[in-house]
């Protein structure tokens, strides 16, 4: 085995560093009058560095922030770095939109000090926006009218930075409503923090969420930051919070009033500017009954409340994300299915989806990838939604009665009624689909063996294999 | 002649569109003719500064930054413009009078020693 050579240190030039960086870089001085610029920001200015030391940087940079740029100066005063929008006109006489942001730095011998001025091209990232504002927001569709009321009620959530609380049933998209409120927020540029309250004790989800010192507890080898911390300037989504343990509800109470806390151990308060956004499919008002949740706290997030209806009351959708989830897996899946049978839409049209979206793509992310040919059949979904098909209608479901069905897909049914229930092994599945395949081909083993997508062979050695002999 | 300057204090304004003061001066046989007028612009705006140009027919233009459909518009009305000029308003025009003015010129002030380039 060859030794492992020393790296011997290596300090290049700064200066080459910086121009290496394909990003406008400045540096400034208190009085915002330029130091030096990397090769980037030259050729966007069409000034030189050499030529601009000591000139008020809004002259040289063409900035629309003009010289008396509040965010710089407070950099300055509070040594913490912060970023501002706005637009330079570059050498050709064209605005660009552009992310400033101002990073105060201290000469190591000296004390002096300057600020970073790095200036970030978000032409691409306006555009995408753009685009993003003109339909629903990403990850969320739905053309039902009571998905559309949460697309216009999205714009007024992202404007305000109260508490959001997002009700619903498990699957109906929670998390992603959560993200798109805070991706079109004021706060979008900064982190977004998921907690799952439900995921971790008490104790590991205090330190998790406010943090820790070293040697707060055995095993505390470390400072560590809670997501509080981690989310500054952004947007914290607790999900399951009707999860969160009660001594816990009131530290977050205290959180949320008084934006500070205590991290576990520590005697110095971390002030944070986060915004909360909480989730649940739990009724808190039964749990506040309960004497489970806080009242108090309830009412704090309370504020602005959204709930996602669940799929079996989203008229038209299931079509829409049937097509969407297709599309989806069969390009990541690299396959070729193009579409879904007549009769497996029927069935999936009456399925009343217990798990709302999340179970419709699983549904569909199974069919994908038993599917072999280019169209979904009835054959290709999950065994528990043809079982589903095979009970009668619910009272709380619009599901299909099988009088509306027609002969073939009532031997279809009755195939599937005779599926055990303990019928999850593979091998079993696969018994049940050649039994199928075998009885809509009226026992051609041909037909069914061009039905399953697999040669007469195969057809042959399987049916050995399970002894159908 | 009017040479029309847009004002930051009394340098060049960085931007032409976020100019809100011009200096005006009329230039007879190669001189400044009176003193410069400054005149105060109700806001900013490419539009209405350019109105003002061509209202107070000025045959020169000395500016910051400005957009390309504003300098074009400019320039097919005959009138020139020296943009990304950075320094002093008055220095300005007097290098534009002397011809020594270009576009992206800084021009230093007395006071420093840096030559305008």
């Amino acid at each position: 085995m060859p030794e492992i050579e020393e790296i011997k240190p290596f300090r290049p030039d700064l200066v080459e560093i910086l121009n290496g960086v394909p990003h406008g870089i400045a540096l400034v001085d208190p009085n915002l009058r330029l130091i030096m610029m990397n090769r980037f920001l030259e050729a966007l200015t069409g000034y030189s560095g050499e030529e601009t030391r000591g000139i008020y940087c809004d002259h040289v940079l063409r900035s629309s922030l003009g010289r008396n740029v509040q965010v710089f100066r407070q950099a300055l005063e509070t040594g913490v770095a912060c970023s501002v929008e706005g637009d330079i006109l570059g050498l050709n006489r064209k605005k660009i939109p552009v992310r400033f942001t101002a990073t105060p730095v201290v000469e190591s011998t000296g004390g002096r000090q300057a600020l970073v001025l790095v200036l970030e091209d978000i032409t691409a990232l306006q555009e995408i926006g753009r685009k993003q504002e003109k339909g629903p927001p990403k990850g969320l569709l739905g053309h039902s009218p009571k998905m559309q009321e949460i697309f216009e009620l999205l714009p007024v959530l992202a404007h305000t930075d109260s508490s959001v609380l997002i009700t619903g049933e498990t699957g109906t998209g929670k998390d992603l409503l959560a993200e798109a409120v805070h991706h079109a927020s004021k706060r979008g540029k900064y982190p977004f923090i998921k907690v799952n309250c439900g995921a971790l004790p008490e104790s590991l989800l205090e330190s998790e969420l406010f943090g820790h010192v070293r040697g707060a507890f055995t095993g505390a080898h470390a400072d560590k930051h809670g997501m509080f911390q981690l989310a500054q300037g952004g947007t914290i989504f607790l999900t399951e919070i009707g999860d969160l343990p009660l001594p816990l509800q009131v530290k977050l109470l205290t959180v949320l009033d008084d934006r500070e806390f205590f991290p576990l151990g520590s005697q110095k308060k971390v002030k944070v500017d986060v915004r909360l956004i909480t989730g649940t499919h739990r009724d808190l008002k039964q749990l506040v009954q309960e004497g489970r949740f806080r009242e108090d706290l309830f009412f704090r997030l309370n504020v602005l409340r959204v709930h996602l209806p669940s799929l079996r009351e989203r008229d038209g959708d299931v079509r829409l994300l049937i097509d969407h989830f297709l599309q989806l897996f069969a390009v990541s899946f690299g396959k070729n299915v193009k579409r879904l049978s007549a009769r497996a839409l029927r069935l999936l049209g009456s399925y009343p989806y217990p798990g709302n979206v999340r179970e419709l793509r699983n549904i569909i992310e199974y069919g994908v990838n038993i599917c072999r040919g280019e169209v979904i059949e009835v054959e290709h979904l999950p065994p528990y939604v043809l079982a589903e098909a095979g009970k009668p209608p619910r009272a709380a479901t619009d599901a299909v009665s099988p009088d509306r069905l027609d002969p073939g897909e009532k031997s279809v049914s009755k195939a599937v009624e005779e599926i055990p229930d303990n019928a999850s092994s593979w091998s079993a599945i696969e018994k049940k689909k050649i039994l199928t395949a075998l009885m809509q081909t009226g026992g051609s083993r041909t037909g069914a063996a061009k039905a399953l997508g697999w040669g007469r062979t195969t057809l042959w050695r399987k049916m050995r294999e399970y002894d159908l002999g | 002649m009017k040479i029309l300057a847009t004002l930051q204090n009394n340098d060049i304004a960085p931007r032409f569109d976020l100019a809100t003061e011009v200096l005006i001066a009329k230039v007879v046989r190669g001189k400044v003719s009176g003193e410069p007028r400054t005149v105060l612009l109700p806001g900013p705006g490419s539009d209405a500064l350019c109105s003002l140009i061509i209202k107070e027919e000025a045959s020169l233009v000395i500016c910051g930054g400005i957009e390309e459909s504003h300098f074009q518009y400019l320039v097919w009305k005959k009138i020139e413009v020296i943009d990304r000029v950075i320094g002093p308003a008055a220095q300005a025009i007097d290098l534009a009078m002397a011809k020594q003015l270009r576009p992206g010129s800084i021009v230093r002030p007395e006071t420093e020693r840096s030559a305008p380039l």
